[in-house]
């Protein structure tokens, strides 16, 4: 029998980068002094669920790997080592060291063999350290309450020199109690132990005691427990491998044969001691939410595909909650029944239905609406994806720096779109580096400002109207306003003696080459970067601006749009022709009063507007089309912008604001200066949507602009 | 499957279409156990041209399309072709032969065209369908050399039928190529563009 695994590949990259990412942010939350066990737990069970998926796909440079990290992480849980922070550090150096081999793999390159030795000797040398001191073993009963005296752990009572799992020369005593559910996931505890039987003579015992009565026996339920005596010298984790799949669905408890026989009838009544416990009991789960946010789930096998909405890295596909697609499906139910609705008054229309069909219209355009938004609403992740990333960079960069940040995270249920996520998420990091770089102050520094010495940066997103809004802000330095704008004088960026408000000097910090600091750093200072953020920010058509006091700190806010597929827009007429300006753009709509006209070098037309000028793009002109209206007086005229340039754009007609879908131009065609794609209309026609910036280095760059490409040069050169 | 349905859609106009449509199928039940590829030909003007049946995606009556700024004259616009926003291009414009007026006997050839890794659907305006025919490779003569006055690059071959009768097959990819979709109808650009062309020969990036 020969299964094609490699169908189950994706899905095994999809779940060990989950797998990792839980590891990371759990290590991240282990606080050395007191190391939450349910923590530990949770990046112990992810660590084994990447080993046995890499056992499986025969991935033996992984499982070996994430076998030795796996057992320095059993050390920790159970109380044989302590945690340290340098133990912490090594183990998330050997998760990117698992994440790094994963990659290689999964897009077939070469495995980081040097990254890999250096990963794996810091892994021994933990491990060795742990064997010979053996002073953390005192500590052991204190992590570890639930463990009954009288049974202690095997690796703490039969120490092995070799490091890994023990190996028990009396054989093994193992409890079995599988939930309820178990033949539903089509295990068979007869096989199981069949297997057992393949290692060694096996005793079998059943307990019956969770028997209901006749009455009351449902035969697909398993109410019964099993203790099995295992008489060879096996190593624990070949035992281990055979309740492998089953691992999730029941409580198993392994224990040396010698150690556990006197007290095994207490042990029976002690379940909750099993060390293993990944079962989704409601206890155990309880626990393993509090113990990370999305932790729980992410171990299991098959089970926990519930409450996580997205994959990371490149996998394009998403993971919808059920309770999306149950509310699109009721309003699917909603839409048919409007319909059926119409078409009957449709057959047998007078005019005294009016009313009626009118009724039946506003209905179906509740549920287009509604439906609308649901069906956005299934791209829609929380944030805390774009989150996950960020502690990890915090911990790191303040370590490297000798700083120490207290970093919070707020509103991380917050939702946006899954292609504004993964857009954003390198800017964030970006930004939160630079804080911890540039904004938080020595510890030295601050005491000596009269701060307390951890810094303090918070993350936070939260809705305002159609936009998501993003702010970073920390409690360090600030901005110095004078030594940024004496270097953009310097750089000839600000003219000498010219007054910039406070905005448009922090504005500054966005330009490129430009950094206040003195020192480039590994981490940050070359003035690269912030630009890059802003032109990121920008091409998600979203805003980005600064605030800060010297000495107190800075805010950094972003502002984004929920979604990257509908924009509202203003829809307007020249010539025969439907366009539409995204109203963001949109600043005014006025009619052209001809006094303000003005004309420069009897070629450019501005108007005069706002106590300044703007120079006015007749439209028809710039797209070569026939008007209706040449006539600027008492003609419409819609003043819009694009990063602080106005523009006058001259039009036939004014019509509806409505929300419209972005469809691309460029799928089946070319980009187009001016048009930043197209639109279908109620009426089934198409309509282009402007591209504000395009249109206005079109307007200057002259009257048409056709687009060529690579030809650009040689036609300019000839 | 598409095409049947699309058919069905359309009005009085497209009955001509949709006849030749089913034609096909049925010459293509006839040919299938016959090697050789198959070739959809239509008219423009006198002449017919030919493209891989392969590339045919569906067959549409004209309709009004929204027109593109700044491009060439024989991109008529964009229309909607059930959701997606696709280019329509009138060949006898792009091949310099006179315009003229359409009608509702006018036929758009949607093809699907690969530029690089990318795919894409465009629309081309022809006169009329005429036939399926299946042609052996060798059957196709490569096109003569016709100097600079003539862009031969998009000319696939030249095919006979019924022993006097000149099928000229086209080689889409290169007819709607990026540069012909893009240049405008400025004579310095074309210029400009003939002779990139004659240096170096057309580039495809995957753009």
């Amino acid at each position: 029998m020969s299964v094609d695994l490699s169908q189950f590949l994706q899905t095994f990259f999809e779940e060990s980068f989950e797998g990792l990412d839980t590891m990371e942010s759990g290590l991240l939350e282990l606080d050395p002094e007191q190391p939450n066990s349910e923590t530990l737990n949770n990046v112990f069970r992810a660590a084994h669920s990447i080993k046995g998926g890499a056992g499986t796909f025969g991935l033996t440079a992984v499982s070996d790997f994430t076998h030795r990290l796996e057992t320095l992480l059993d050390r920790l849980r159970d109380g044989t080592q302590s945690v340290t922070a340098d133990r912490v550090n090594v183990l998330l150096n050997a998760v990117d060291c698992l994440r790094g081999m994963l990659e290689a793999i999964q897009n077939e390159q070469e495995l980081d063999a040097d990254a890999l030795s250096n990963a794996q000797k810091r892994l021994d040398q933990e491990l060795a350290a742990g064997d010979g001191g053996g002073g953390a073993s005192a500590t052991a009963p204190a992590t570890e309450p639930a463990t009954p005296p009288a049974a202690p752990q095997p690796s703490a009572g039969n120490p092995s020199p070799g490091g890994g799992d023990g190996t028990s020369r009396g054989g093994w005593w193992i409890r079995f109690e599988p939930e309820p559910h178990l033949f539903a996931t089509g295990n068979d505890p007869r096989r199981l132990f069949l297997a057992l039987q393949d290692l060694g003579d096996l005793e079998v015992e059943c307990d019956t005691s969770g028997l209901p009565p006749l009455s009351g026996l449902d035969p697909e339920t398993c109410q019964l427990a099993w203790t099995l005596r295992l008489h060879a010298a096996v190593e624990e984790s070949a035992i281990r491998e055979v309740f492998e799949w089953v691992e999730d669905d029941a409580l198993i408890d392994i224990r040396p044969l010698d150690a556990v026989q006197p007290e095994e009838d207490s042990v029976a009544q002690e379940p909750g001691s099993a060390s293993a416990s990944a079962a989704p009991a409601p206890e155990a789960s309880a626990g393993a939410g509090s113990g990370g946010g999305d932790g729980k789930g992410v171990a299991g096998k098959g089970g926990g595909k519930g409450g996580r909405g997205g994959g990371s890295g490149s996998a394009s596909s998403i993971r919808v909650d059920t309770e999306k697609i149950d509310a699109l499906i009721d309003m699917v139910g909603e839409l048919v029944i409007t319909q059926s609705m119409l078409s009957q008054i449709g057959k047998e229309f007078t005019e005294q239905r009016l009313e009626e069909l009118q009724d039946g219209l506003a209905q179906l355009e509740r549920n287009t609406r509604e439906l609308q938004e649901n069906v956005m609403r299934i791209r829609m992740v929380p944030i805390s994806f774009a989150y996950s990333r960020l502690p990890r960079i915090v911990h790191d960069t303040s370590r490297a720096l000798g700083k120490t940040v207290d970093f919070q995270m707020e509103g991380e249920q917050t939702e946006l779109d899954k292609t504004v996520m993964e857009k954003i998420i390198d800017p964030l990091v970006h930004l939160v580096r630079n804080s911890v770089d540039h904004g938080i102050e020595a510890p030295e520094e601050r005491t000596a400002a009269g701060k307390p010495e951890t810094g303090t940066i918070t993350i936070e997103a939260y809705h305002k109207g159609g936009n998501i809004i993003i702010e970073i802000s920390d409690d360090g330095r600030g901005i110095n306003r004078d030594k940024l704008l004496g270097k953009a004088r310097a750089a000839g960026l600000v003219e000498d003696g010219s007054e910039l408000a406070d905005e448009q000097i922090y504005d500054l910090i966005f330009h490129p080459g430009l950094s206040t600091h003195d020192q480039a750093t590994e981490y940050s200072g070359r003035g690269v970067g912030m630009d890059v953020v802003k032109r990121n920010v920008r091409s998600l058509s979203g805003n980005i601006h600064v605030r800060s006091t010297h000495g107190q700190g800075t805010t950094i806010t972003i502002s984004l749009p929920l979604t990257l597929s509908i924009l509202d827009g203003q829809l307007f007429r020249v010539g025969d022709q439907t366009y539409i300006i995204p109203l963001v753009s949109v600043i005014e709509s006025l009619q052209v009063d001809a006094s303000k006209v003005s004309r420069v070098t009897s070629r450019g037309e501005v108007y005069h507007w706002r106590e300044g000028y703007v120079p006015i793009v007749r439209l028809h002109e710039l797209f070569d089309t026939e008007p209706v209206r040449k006539e600027l007086a008492g003609g419409l005229m819609v003043i819009v912008e694009d990063e602080d340039t106005y523009l006058g754009v001259f039009v036939d007609d004014l019509l509806d604001q409505q929300q419209v879908v972005i469809k691309s131009l460029e799928a089946n065609y070319l980009q187009v200066p001016g048009i930043a794609g197209a639109t279908i209309l109620g009426d089934g026609t198409v309509a282009l949507i402007l591209d504000i910036a395009g249109l206005i280095e079109m307007s200057r760059g002259g009257r048409r602009q056709p687009y060529i490409p690579q030809q650009d040069d040689a036609d300019e050169a000839a | 499957m598409t095409q049947e349905s699309e058919n069905n859609t359309l009005g009085d106009n497209d009955r001509k279409a949709a006849a030749l449509g089913s034609g096909a199928d049925t010459v293509d039940a006839m040919q299938a156990a016959a090697d050789g590829d198959q070739y959809l030909t239509f008219t423009l003007g006198e002449e017919e041209y030919g493209v891989d049946i392969l590339r045919v995606q569906e067959i549409k009556g004209w309709q009004r399309t929204t027109p593109i700024p700044n491009t060439p004259h024989y991109v008529k616009g964009v229309i909607n072709l059930r959701g997606t926003i696709v280019p329509v291009i009138d060949l006898r414009e792009r091949f310099g032969m006179s315009a003229q007026e359409y009608s509702k006997f006018t036929v758009v050839v949607m093809v699907r065209v690969f530029s690089g890794s990318r795919e894409r659907i465009m629309g081309l305006v022809v006169d009329a369908l005429s036939e399926v025919y299946t042609f052996q490779p060798e059957q196709i003569r490569p096109a003569p050399e016709f100097g600079a006055a003539l862009r031969t690059n998009f000319l696939r071959g030249l095919a006979t039928v019924d022993d006097n009768k000149m099928v000229i097959i086209l080689d889409v990819d290169e007819l709607l190529s990026d540069e012909d979709l893009a240049i405008a109808d400025d004579q310095s650009r074309i210029a400009a563009v003939v002779r990139a062309d004659s240096e170096g020969g057309t580039e495809h990036g995957n753009d």
